[in-house]
């Protein structure tokens, strides 16, 4: 079943000559708990389909679907509850005012959902953090650790897609090997359906079912990763990404770096 | 590796908190102590601290009554028996600036409370829907910011009337827009960051992103301003009463009380040195205060 369907999404800024067209028609229809990638060079438009459908971007012209149902330009509550973004940088995506059980209870409350302590003490745990986190800051954290809450926070509405841009990119190696480990228990526990942005080909080998290599704007090839490792890539591009990153590879560590 | 390893790592790491009062009350144990750290800021709080005392126990320091005149001990120079002299009528300077700090005070929390919340619902408004509601917000604000602000707060006087709250009131008038612009510029900072991005993504409305998430974060630095303000409020207050359009005789305000001695000044000093002492020691603390509040709660510094 296809979870989401993208068909012709056009997303420009900016008006007259200095429009900028950032999206270009992009198709791609992903299926329910797959484990989809966006992958390519900086401002090739990865993120930005992600914020289409988050909803923080809304003049975007198109057609998404997402489980059967079209979505509108304006972002609702049921639309929040379906799915969730985790974003590149932990140290910037919790408020550093609030401790991590509000952190934690906002979107409960935004959604009036009760029993908050113990779905809080539930998901801490299925993050990997205890209980002793609960009354902490962001700034006593590290960035493993607040990466973890920032996934929790996006689970707590219990979606089922996940959104996720670069989420390892500001980690520490050891720490990127712990979250994509996380990241993928989560999928096969929860039946998560996952699209994420990445420029790292290590994590697209640890994590996705199939990717599709963008450049500027537009989506040049989708192809399995089996394919990408049998290195059976159709498009000069992707070839070129593959041998950056198999050169790289040859330095010692298993997440590598386009 | 499993999710376990984070799990053993994270016990080692800080102090647990128990629950959310005690960490917030670990937060201001901490706070209070970086604060006392800077021994300028330390003299700041504690003159701060000494003038809220004095106006709370003002009845009991004062040695005689600030109001009862005494024609036959006119202009006396400090003495035991008046600590810092007696004005042209006779009363007591010490019991006059001791209850001066009353009405001082109450200037000084009166146009806070209505400035802090103005500028800072204005400034985080316009900053975070940005648009048409920027714009007429900010043009309002430009066109009180660009009168001189003891200007502003003479016409409104000249216009309401003199005393005490109408010096209030205009001096609230015109001290809210440089809130307003301080709260928008940090709105606007704020509202491209990822944690706020999240809490809309989250399904949040407009009003409980500005007052749970935006205002937390700019309150911070309107504290500071507003702290510094204070000082520049003691001085519009003392510079309307002098001009004998802030608090009306016989009260014992120290703008007033300086504009009073002025004609006597040369031949006694005590009756414009004290007020004046007073209103120079109270603004400096209330900046000294200022500059250390800012470096404690500037998130940049953290």
């Amino acid at each position: 079943m296809t979870m989401i369907d993208i068909q012709s999404l056009d997303l420009s800024f900016g008006h007259g000559a200095q429009q900028a067209h950032i999206l270009k028609s992009i198709q791609l229809a992903i299926d329910e708990g797959e484990s989809f990638g966006l992958v390519g060079e900086s401002g090739s438009g990865k993120t930005t389909i992600l914020r289409c459908l988050a909803g923080q971007y809304n003049h975007w012209t198109g057609h998404i679907s997402v489980n059967n149902q079209r979505l509108s330009h304006r972002l609702d509550r049921a639309r929040c509850r379906l799915m969730q973004m985790v974003f590149q940088d932990p140290y910037g995506s919790l408020h550093p005012r609030h401790t991590i059980e509000s952190i934690l209870a906002e979107p409960l409350k935004i959604h009036g959902i009760d029993q908050r302590h113990e779905r809080i003490g539930q998901l801490l745990s299925k993050v990997g953090l205890d209980d002793s986190f609960r009354y902490r800051f962001p700034h006593q954290l590290s960035g493993g650790q607040r990466q973890r809450v920032a996934i929790a926070r996006a689970l707590i509405l219990e979606p089922r897609i996940l959104l996720l841009d670069e989420p390892t990119s500001a980690l520490d190696v050891s720490v990127q090997a712990e979250i994509l480990n996380l990241l993928s228990e989560l999928r096969q526990r929860e039946g998560l359906t996952y699209l994420m942005v990445t420029h790292d080909l290590g994590v697209v080998a640890h994590l996705c079912d199939r990717i599709a290599v963008m450049q500027h704007g537009e989506i040049l090839e989708v192809l399995g990763t089996d394919e990408l490792l049998a290195g059976q890539a159709q498009h000069p591009y992707t070839q070129m990404l593959i041998t950056h990153s198999r050169h790289k590879s040859e330095v010692p560590g298993q997440v590598t770096r386009v | 590796m499993t999710a376990e390893t984070s799990m053993t790592a994270s016990t080692s790491m800080g102090s647990t908190h128990p629950n959310r009062y005690q960490a917030l009350w670990t937060l201001c144990q901490d706070s209070t102590k970086r604060l006392l750290k800077n021994p300028l800021t330390a003299v700041g709080l504690g003159v701060v601290i000494m003038l809220l005392l004095v106006a709370l126990f003002a009845p009991w320091l004062a040695t005689h009554d600030p109001l009862v005149q005494n024609l036959n001990n006119t202009l006396s120079a400090p003495s035991a028996a008046h600590w810092f002299g007696t004005d042209e009528f006779g009363r007591d300077i010490y019991s006059r600036l001791v209850h001066g700090a009353r009405i001082t005070l109450y200037i000084i929390s009166l146009v806070t409370v209505i400035v802090g919340p103005i500028g800072l619902a204005i400034g985080a408004i316009s900053g975070y829907f940005g648009g048409w509601v920027d714009t007429l917000f900010m043009r309002i604000t430009d066109i009180f910011i660009s009168f001189p602000s003891l200007v502003l707060a003479l016409a409104f006087v000249a216009a309401l009337g003199a005393g005490l709250e109408h010096a209030v009131i205009a001096i609230a008038l015109t001290s809210w827009p440089p809130i307003a612009r301080l709260a928008r510029a940090e709105t606007l900072q704020l509202r491209q960051a990822d944690y706020i991005v999240a809490v809309q993504l989250q399904g949040a409305s407009s009003a409980r992103i500005l007052c749970r998430h935006i205002v937390p974060m700019c309150l911070s630095s309107v504290i500071v301003r507003l702290t510094m303000n204070m000082a520049s409020i003691i001085l519009t207050a003392a510079g309307l009463g002098f001009l004998g359009l802030g608090a009306q005789p016989p009260l014992p305000e120290w703008g007033a009380m300086i504009s009073t001695g002025r004609s006597y000044m040369l031949e006694s000093w005590w009756l414009v040195a004290f007020p004046g002492g007073a209103i120079l020691l109270v603004s400096l603390a209330f900046n000294l205060l200022g500059d250390g509040l800012r470096d404690l709660l500037d998130p940049r510094s953290e």
